[in-house]
């Protein structure tokens, strides 16, 4: 994988918006700001309804994608560009979505909403129908997919990425600063995850940086890229980002997104917790 | 110590940032939360709808977006601490710094080409 096929800029987009087969797809957790205006043509995933399973914590299942999928009218062989706010997080976690659903083409819009009202582009209120497809989803590659034994077994063998804020790692704070932050589980991070937060791959105005800065980024770091890879963040959105930028923009193999993330390690019974700016021994 | 305003409790399972208009929830409490709000400006004084708003710590790392409401507002929950805001809007570019302590700290910043 790389840049050129995994992201498309905002001026390839804006050329591209009434390209056939071609399908913009908005995904954001709070929908509101599609509603106030979006790429012309793009529909919208709305990241808790749509794409998480309505009683347990999960996300849809293999029938449950393909009849969203259907139902909003994109077809196997649609080119599907996603984007969304909040640096496209969940358009990342949407992408890692559908390639664990076996999606040929899809890519992110770098930079994402932001972007591209920073560039001030055209957004519309149109309401957008797309005629329904029967599509056919293939079964989940958990090759993209960290379960909570995999990353405790990983603690001290395998890299892991704590992608969280310096804050959030260190356990000086439970959530982003852009929410309250009355929890229920523990503060910290995995012992030996190293910190990298998300925000380190992105420029501020949300476009992802170049891959000489994110090699640069993560060896700094100190990941061992001859390792595999867990990512990991609070819900595993941002960690998506993260994922995005070490496999499909990097090319690593054996990168892991780990979706349970914080929320529920943070919650596991007789696991081991670090606490502070460093990562900790196994 | 709680706000008396109608809860619009922001959901702790998702990471979007809320309705930034939106009242402080009910249930919040400003003896254990440090509240960053305020508006963003224009330097002709107009408050800037749909700027994107970071939250930068001491170290000036990333710790949080947002964008601000019909009304220019913004808001974080953080610690105490030294913070800087940081505005980006089609109207330019703007940074406060913040010394916050816990309870409702006000901040503007104040974007310019």
């Amino acid at each position: 994988m790389s840049r050129d096929t995994a992201l498309v800029s905002a001026e390839w987009a804006e050329k591209n918006i009434d390209a056939p087969g071609v399908v913009f797809v908005e995904v954001d957790e709070d929908t509101s700001a599609y509603d106030t205006g979006h790429i012309a043509g793009a529909i919208k995933l709305d990241w808790r309804t749509d794409l998480q399973d309505p009683v347990r914590r999960d996300f849809v299942n293999k029938a449950q994608f393909e009849a969203l999928l259907s139902e909003r009218g994109i077809a196997n062989d649609d080119a599907v560009i996603l984007y969304g706010g909040n640096n496209n997080w969940f358009a990342a976690y949407a992408y890692w979505y559908f390639k664990l659903y076996g999606h040929r083409d899809v890519k992110l819009l770098d930079g994402g909403r932001k972007k591209w009202e920073l560039d001030a582009r055209p957004l519309v209120t149109d309401r957008v129908e797309r005629p329904k497809t029967q599509y056919v989803a293939s079964e989940p590659d958990t090759s993209i997919r960290a379960f909570r034994d995999e990353v405790v077994d990983a603690i001290g063998t395998k890299n892991l990425v704590d992608v969280r804020s310096p804050d959030e790692y260190a356990g000086r704070l439970l959530a982003p600063a852009h929410l309250p932050q009355e929890q229920a589980q523990r503060a910290g991070h995995v012992p030996t995850a190293i910190s990298v937060p998300w925000s380190k791959a992105a420029n501020e105005d949300g476009t992802f940086k170049s891959d000489d800065e994110l090699r640069r980024i993560y060896a700094d770091a100190g990941l061992d890229d001859s390792r595999e890879t867990i990512a990991y963040c609070r819900i595993g959105e941002r960690s998506s980002h993260t994922w995005f930028v070490l496999q499909e923009l990097l090319g690593h193999r054996s990168v892991k997104n780990y979706d349970g993330s914080w929320t529920e390690y943070g919650s596991l019974v007789g696991v081991p917790v670090a606490l502070g700016d460093e990562p900790g021994e196994a | 110590m709680t706000v008396p305003t109608a809860a619009t409790a922001p959901t702790a399972a998702g990471c979007a940032a809320p309705d930034q208009a939106a009242p402080l929830p009910a249930s919040l409490d400003l003896e254990k939360e440090t509240v960053i709000t305020g508006l963003v400006k224009a330097e002709s004084g107009e408050v800037v709808p749909g700027a994107y708003v970071r939250l930068l710590d001491s170290t000036g790392e990333f710790t949080a977006e947002v964008v601000t409401s019909p009304a220019g507002q913004f808001r974080f929950f953080a610690a105490p601490g030294n913070w800087t805001l940081r505005a980006l809007s089609r109207h330019g570019n703007g940074d406060t710094a913040v010394a916050a302590a816990r309870g409702i700290n006000e901040a503007t910043v104040t974007v310019a080409a």
